[in-house]
């Protein structure tokens, strides 16, 4: 396929997994604040700190309330990571690969982009639940229309790719925000009803909580950790995520698992394989969130190379 | 909701034969509109407004910021034309796609109706589409323009006349079968009681046509649509082919020469084309042989084109045949070709650049249309008799400073067919748009067109950048065809 059209598809995915995940950052911390205690509420300026835009913010906003925040994260166009932004985005990169996709997906993202655009912004303020829901929602349709209106083509794998690096760098993210909360607990302090909400929030940000329960049962900060990045089998887990990543690579390039043909591929299939063998005790030990760090790091280095590799190729002869 | 107080105001109607009595083919569509309530007429009409919103059948409008985009209007009456009406049309546009196609073949060539003097050199010479590197260019089978699209208008007698000719990129195709879509929704019965001509094969005939160009060494040939980007106004189109014929859509970007051969850039590496449909200006296609300032062509593409190991259509330099003084000028190219009268008549045209006619031009100008050679979309035109005497003085002195570059022709008073406003019907100024597809052996006319309709009261103008609006456009068929399914009228539910 059209290298410029394998682009499109990728980023057209990763702005609507950016998006959802947006909306459920806001709709997971309205909850939240409601069940703390009077004294810590307003705990909103970590979900600007988790994108990195806290200086635009703070050119655009005086504080960091709840009002400020959720226009900032939703409604803002000078800001490249809100909703409205990247649904903005991911509708322009679709119209140019308009005849790659179905017309089904277009209707659908066209749809989802003039809804949020022609909204009445009290509904976020004054209903966040049910907005963001409908957001969530509207890309959870998206999702399950391109499964079953598109072929599982080349462009179709490109899709997945982008779409499973964007969920795996924001589980990444929602752990590493004890940088950012002040009263986020940390993975030893275990026990009071106060963490154990929070610890709950965190699953639910990530559509978590009931399938870890299922597979864990009661909260544990280690397990919640271990759930959220070596899982096999939860769609947001980091694991899960890169399984589904590398599995596109290959189809793609057409190489059998195990082996490779390109960069993307050699970078991947090492951090899956350190991935298989890892164990939560030793992330914790030698410290999370450098684990983290380094794991963004080796995320941010596979999508240059999926850009090299793909989207800028070279005439022969230059 | 009747037509009980629908006017035909003296105008043509494409509708109605005379107040209250429809055309034979209207009857069934005025019945069912008869029968709906004002509220379920608004209720369909919103219904279809919301479906080509969703569609995302919008264009970009110029020069208003970037992401403006706007539904082309769109009115949910037919416009209706009848079989016997359809096949004078047919003949006309086949015969002219003929005879314009021999002519672009000489003029970059031998010249000989230049060397005749049917056409006085000069103004070949000085139209700003004659493009000089096209000059010995043999494009496959002979075929320098494949894709021809024509606007043609109805006066008070209901005599069709040819207005323009687009042998460039003529746009708006997708328009009619995006509106044949909706329209099916919109009113399912009445449109199969109709005998409505369908026109869903465009893309197949569009397809064949362009595979038909390919190098005949190749079996199965890689066709592209070549586009601007997302920011030309007609792009929405463009996907929507290359959706339809399931070829790639590519911009100048996506391509390169190497080798002697175009080839686009995939996750695979480069693979060659074929056969290029062209929606980028001819003057933007290569930047080593026209503007060299252009980003959305492909350095050498010309190159490649001239030793025929890539197909482009419609070729470079037809854009010569749009110029409206050349189109003046068609009659006598028919004849001269093809040895035949026209069939389907040009709007008579003034010439100023003749001295005589120029000065009945100035004296006239309020009676009469100025149109600049090379300008559409309702630009760089005056229309005499709407216009203010401020206007008219401006077109006067450009006449005056570039006569070649000016046409005038009598105000027609365009037919009319109803459109919905509010609560009722009145009659809008409309025009269409056929398009013809030329293999070189074949000719296909998609039974239909687009139907362009001023949606302002009594403005002759229908381009969509001016307010203008579009219809579904239904041929019938012959209904005393023998081959036609028969359908039990008094089953069909209306």
């Amino acid at each position: 396929m059209l290298s410029r059209a394998a682009e499109s598809i990728y980023w057209m995915s990763r702005y609507l997994e950016r998006a959802e995940n947006v909306a459920r950052f806001i709709e997971v911390n309205c909850h939240l604040m409601l069940d703390l205690p009077i004294a810590v509420k307003g705990q909103w300026e970590p979900l600007v700190l988790t994108t990195g835009d806290q200086d635009l913010f703070y050119e655009n906003y005086e504080t960091d309330n709840q009002a400020n925040v959720i226009d900032f994260l939703t409604f803002n166009a000078e800001n490249p990571n809100s909703i409205l932004s990247c649904l903005r985005n991911a509708r322009e990169s679709a119209r140019s690969i308009r005849e790659i996709i179905s017309t089904e997906m277009w209707e659908q993202i066209n749809k989802f982009y003039r809804t949020v655009q022609n909204t009445d912004k009290s509904q976020a303020q004054n209903a966040p639940h049910a907005y963001f829901t409908d957001i969530i929602m509207a890309s959870h349709l998206f999702t399950g229309i391109q499964r079953n209106t598109m072929s599982h083509n080349e462009a179709w794998q490109f899709a997945r790719l982008g779409r499973a690096l964007e969920r795996a760098d924001k589980t990444s993210r929602i752990l590493d925000v004890n940088d950012y909360y002040v009263l986020w607990p940390e993975v030893e302090d275990v026990g009071t009803p106060f963490k154990n909400v929070q610890w709950s929030a965190l699953l639910k940000s990530v559509s978590a909580l009931e399938m870890y329960r299922k597979h864990f049962g009661p909260i544990d900060p280690h397990n919640v950790v271990n759930f959220l990045i070596l899982n096999r089998e939860f769609p947001r887990a980091i694991r899960y995520c890169l399984f589904g990543a590398n599995q596109s690579l290959h189809i793609i390039s057409g190489t059998p698992e195990g082996s490779f043909k390109n960069t993307p591929e050699q970078l991947m299939g090492r951090l899956l394989a350190e991935l298989d063998y890892a164990s939560i005790d030793d992330i914790i030990a030698s410290g999370l969130y450098a684990y983290l760090d380094d794991f963004q790091t080796h995320l941010n280095k596979i999508d240059t190379a999926i850009f090299e590799t793909f989207f800028q190729i070279c005439p022969p002869g230059e | 909701m009747d037509f009980s107080s629908y006017a035909l105001d003296g105008f043509y109607d494409e509708l109605f034969e005379a107040p209250g009595i429809p055309h034979p083919g209207a009857r069934l569509l005025i019945e069912k509109l008869g029968s709906l309530s004002e509220s379920e007429l608004q209720k369909r009409h919103q219904a279809a407004e919301l479906a080509l919103l969703n569609m995302g059948i919008t264009f970009n409008v110029y020069g208003s910021g970037a992401g403006v985009e706007k539904i082309f209007p769109f009115d949910i009456i037919p416009r209706i034309i009848s079989h016997a009406d359809w096949t004078y049309i047919e003949k006309g546009l086949k015969q002219r796609i003929q005879a314009l196609n021999l002519f672009l073949a000489d003029i970059y060539a031998d010249q000989k109706i230049l060397k005749d003097g049917v056409i006085p050199r000069h103004v070949i010479d000085t139209a700003k589409e004659f493009l000089r590197p096209c000059i010995g260019l043999s494009p496959p089978k002979g075929v320098w323009c494949h894709i021809f699209g024509i606007d043609l208008v109805r006066d008070q007698d209901g005599q069709f006349y040819i207005l323009e000719d687009n042998l460039r990129c003529p746009s708006g195709v997708s328009y009619v079968l995006e509106n044949r879509e909706v329209l099916k929704r919109v009113f399912p019965q009445v449109f199969a009681a109709s005998h409505v001509r369908h026109v869903d094969d465009y893309s197949a005939h569009l397809l064949n046509t362009l595979r038909s160009l390919a190098p005949s060494h190749v079996a199965s040939p890689t066709v592209a649509v070549l586009t601007p980007g997302i920011y030309n106004s007609a792009y929405f189109e463009h996907a929507f082919l290359a959706q339809q014929m399931g070829i790639e859509l590519v911009e100048g970007r996506d391509l390169a020469v190497a080798d002697g051969f175009v080839s686009m850039r995939t996750t695979r590496g480069f693979q060659r084309v074929d056969v290029l449909y062209r929606r980028v200006d001819a003057d933007f296609l290569d930047p080593t042989v026209f503007r060299a300032d252009s980003t959305l062509g492909v350095p050498g593409l010309m190159e490649v084109y001239q030793n025929g190991h890539v197909a482009i259509a419609n070729a470079p330099g037809t854009g010569v045949a749009d110029d409206k003084v050349v189109y003046a000028y068609v009659p006598r190219i028919i004849k001269y070709y093809l040895g035949e009268d026209i069939l389907l008549p040009n709007v008579p045209t003034y010439l100023c650049w003749e001295d005589t006619q120029r000065r009945h031009v100035l004296e006239n100008l309020d009676a009469l249309v100025v149109k600049a050679a090379n300008e559409s979309g309702g630009y760089g035109m005056l229309i005499g008799t709407h216009a203010t005497q401020t206007e008219r003085e401006d077109f006067a002195k450009r006449i005056v400073q570039n006569p070649r570059n000016y046409i005038a022709q009598p105000t027609i008073a365009l037919s009319r067919s109803p459109i919905l406003v509010d609560d009722h019907f009145e009659g809008r100024h409309v025009d269409l748009r056929p398009y013809v597809l030329y293999n070189g052996e074949d000719i296909y006319v998609l039974p239909g067109g687009l139907t362009r309709v001023a949606l302002k009261k009594g403005s002759l103008v229908v381009n969509s950048s001016q307010g203008g609006g579009s219809k579904d456009t239904w041929v019938l068929y012959d209904d005393s065809d023998p081959f036609f399914p028969v359908l039990n009228q008094s089953q069909i539910q209306l």
